[in-house]
């Protein structure tokens, strides 16, 4: 037996249980979807306005859509005990946990990064910055991932946890969203998103390297 | 083992910690009125108002001073939470989560003054102000810590999950400063530097250092306060709790 | 709180000297500020079943989660394995024993062959089992392809109890393993702790019940609930 092997088997068998449960994984593209389809209705279709907001708008749907799968992460696993067994392997809790968050990212947040373009394109972007738009969920989406995943497991064990975790990570999601929007912003202005990418790069390494420590501190006290 | 860290094993025991801090709150309560009294009073009257803001600057001597206690708390909770979950210490868990309802009331303040010192400098309650906007993100974190721990109904866990988002907020926040920094200078806000660029005169500084220090002893007193209430409650069922609200019930569990 | 029944629990056992496997000393546990455990002591010897009896309430699930490190210590206690310290969050020490909750650790979503798959892959497996064979043995043949959300409550509880048949491991913690089953199931579960301790394994488990474990070596042990 061997750590990748188990690994393995834990992402693939979340992938297999998603692909089960196709209206779980098609929830946050739908809401993203909808929601932009909002804006311009109740913001009226004038195209500068459109363009100016879609950094922003896209964005936060994007980053709502997220967090509103994120609450099923570790809910089903502590119902029906799977969490123990992970806990009590001889698997080091931290590299399951990000195995978890990397399978709930294929779910939630890829097909959002996917989608989030043809919003654009509805919302009036240029091609560039699209472009710019897609790295920056692709660099973004897995941090809100990580992060999420330390709220969730610290309040997966209560009741009413799913709305009691847009207070956890909320707050956390702001660097997120302003460094993405900028780099948005600046290919918008015609300027050059790097410093932004650059950042959001940087903070997702930091992410996915330090929250696995933290999603298994929580776990652990959520079992126990 | 050396007196010191003596001393703080001692302090872990939560009888000790009871007793220790019982003598020690009079006078740090004491020290602060005074302090407080010294400062506001320097402060409010006697020094001299502002050629540019009048009198409406006075607001730093309780804005200036909440703004720093804010995060001093923050990072004092964060040590105490720390220290509770490495060596699993009941009272540092306490004293942790004693400190957080103190750092968001001083949060809520700082934001609370500066939308009323914004009104006649800004001419509005609220700018989308660097400075104000990280005030506000961390008055949610702490509200996150505060309901998180309120949530989770065993104690211990609750504290020490509690603990852990506060840690995840700490490495957080000089992110978020940073990226709230970064974001106002795009948008070219109206950061305006509270304490302005000039060496602030003795006598506005004397007071303000009277309120940072008078805002550090209301801190201490009342996290201690705090700290030992909730130990009582925790601890109802100890012998020592029981004799040390004066309950001495022969047969209970010690 | 807990009382051996009769002399203390390491001298009760039969037989000559034989290696002590897991041996727990001065357990003690609160929640919500109500001591729960306190004192325990015990000895699980090769190839010996023991069954600790007690109320609901009594801390019979919480003794079992401290055990496997789901519940962490409050206060340090002592637990050695073979002579030697035994930390069950140490990964030399999980892989010696497996654990069976109340919550049975299946997926509702994947079949019954699928969830076994998974805890082959994720835990190891014996290499003389097969996912199949592990069915059979606990009377699911047939249902291989059968989601495990369609089962019986007892189906259920046979599917977990195929996954102690299928990965290795010496002691066997199982929280509640009659409930839910039928007679037959009830056999099922003697015969697979008869198998486990013939091979020298060992298995600590609880009940609130009156089943006595048809197996040939066990022994009980008592323990109270908390009275305010």
């Amino acid at each position: 037996m061997s750590l990748p092997r188990a690994v393995l088997a834990l992402l693939l068998r979340d992938l297999r249980l998603a692909l089960r449960r196709r209206s779980e994984m098609l929830t946050p593209v739908l809401f993203l979807l909808m929601v932009a389809t909002l804006f311009p209705l109740g913001l009226g279709p004038d195209r500068d306005l459109l363009v100016s907001i879609a950094p922003g708008v896209i964005w936060v749907i994007s980053l709502l859509a997220c967090m509103l799968s994120l609450s099923l992460m570790f809910y089903a696993d502590l119902e029906d005990g799977t969490l123990d067994q992970l806990i009590i392997s001889r698997w080091p809790l931290p590299v399951l946990a990000l195995a978890k968050v990397g399978a709930h990212w294929l779910v939630s947040g890829l097909p959002v990064v996917l989608v989030a373009p043809v919003v654009a394109v509805a919302y009036g972007l240029s091609s560039e910055t699209i472009g710019v738009m897609a790295l920056s969920l692709l660099l973004g989406t897995p941090i809100l991932s990580s992060i999420g995943a330390i709220g969730v497991s610290l309040s997966v064990g209560l009741r009413r946890g799913g709305m009691f975790l847009s207070l956890l990570v909320l707050p956390l999601y702001v660097p997120v969203i302003i460094f993405a929007t900028a780099a948005v912003t600046a290919s918008l202005e015609g300027f050059s998103p790097a410093a932004s990418l650059y950042l959001l790069a940087a903070m997702l390494v930091l992410a996915v390297t330090t929250a696995p420590f933290a999603i298994a501190a929580g776990l652990r006290i959520s079992v126990s | 083992m050396n007196k010191l860290t003596l001393w703080f094993h001692k302090l872990g025991s939560p009888e000790y910690f009871y007793r220790f801090s019982g003598k020690l709150i009079p006078w740090l309560a004491l020290a602060c009125t005074v302090v407080l009294g010294w400062g506001l009073y320097r402060g409010l009257f006697v020094a001299p108002p502002d050629y540019q803001q009048g009198d409406s600057y006075r607001i730093i001597f309780i804005h200036v001073p909440s703004a720093w206690m804010s995060l001093f708390i923050y990072v004092a909770m964060c040590v105490s939470g720390v220290v509770g979950i490495v060596w699993r210490i009941k009272v540092a868990e306490i004293v942790a989560m004693a400190s957080a309802p103190i750092g968001a009331a001083f949060t809520a303040i700082t934001l609370v003054t500066g939308a009323l010192w914004g009104r006649p400098m800004w001419g509005s309650y609220w700018v989308w102000d660097a400075r104000l906007t990280s005030e506000l993100v961390l008055l949610f974190i702490y509200i996150g810590v505060i309901g998180l721990y309120q949530a989770i109904e065993d104690r211990r866990s609750a504290a020490r999950a509690a603990s852990i988002l506060a840690l995840v907020g700490l490495v957080n926040i000089p992110i978020i400063h940073f990226s709230v920094e970064w974001w106002a200078t795009l948008h070219q806000g109206s950061t305006v530097n509270l304490m302005g660029e000039n060496a602030i005169h003795p006598s506005m500084l004397w007071p303000l250092l009277a309120m940072a220090l008078a805002t550090k002893l209301f801190y201490a007193f009342n996290v201690l306060q705090r700290a030992r209430v909730m130990l009582l409650d925790q601890e109802s069922n100890k012998r020592w709790a029981q004799r040390a609200i004066g309950l001495d019930m022969p047969g209970s569990a010690a | 709180m807990m009382k051996p029944l009769g002399q203390p629990a390491s001298i009760a056992t039969p037989s000559g000297p034989r290696k002590t496997l897991l041996q727990v000393h001065s357990l003690f546990f609160q929640r919500n500020q109500l001591t729960i455990l306190e004192n325990v002591q015990l000895t699980l010897d090769a190839g010996e079943v023991v069954l600790i009896r007690g109320e609901n309430g009594s801390g019979k699930s919480t003794l079992i989660r401290l055990l496997t490190g789901l519940v962490p210590a409050q206060e340090p206690f002592e637990v050695s394995l073979d002579g030697e310290r035994f930390d069950p969050g140490d990964p030399r020490c999980q892989v010696q024993f497996q654990y069976l909750g109340h919550n049975l650790g299946l997926k509702d979503n994947l079949t019954c062959a699928e969830n076994l798959k998974f805890y082959a892959d994720f835990l190891g497996r014996r290499a003389d089992v097969t996912v199949q064979g592990a069915l059979n043995a606990c009377g699911l043949d047939g249902y291989q392809y059968s989601e495990a959300g369609r089962l019986s409550a007892g189906q259920r509880k046979r599917l977990a109890l195929a996954r102690l048949l299928l990965c290795p491991a010496r002691i066997w913690f199982l929280d509640e393993p009659y409930s839910n089953l039928d007679a037959e199931g009830i056999t099922l579960v003697d015969r697979l702790l008869q198998r486990h301790i013939s091979e020298d394994g060992r298995a600590l488990m609880t009940s609130h019940g009156t089943f006595v474990p048809q197996v040939s070596n066990h022994r009980e042990l008592e323990i109270d609930g908390w009275t305010p």
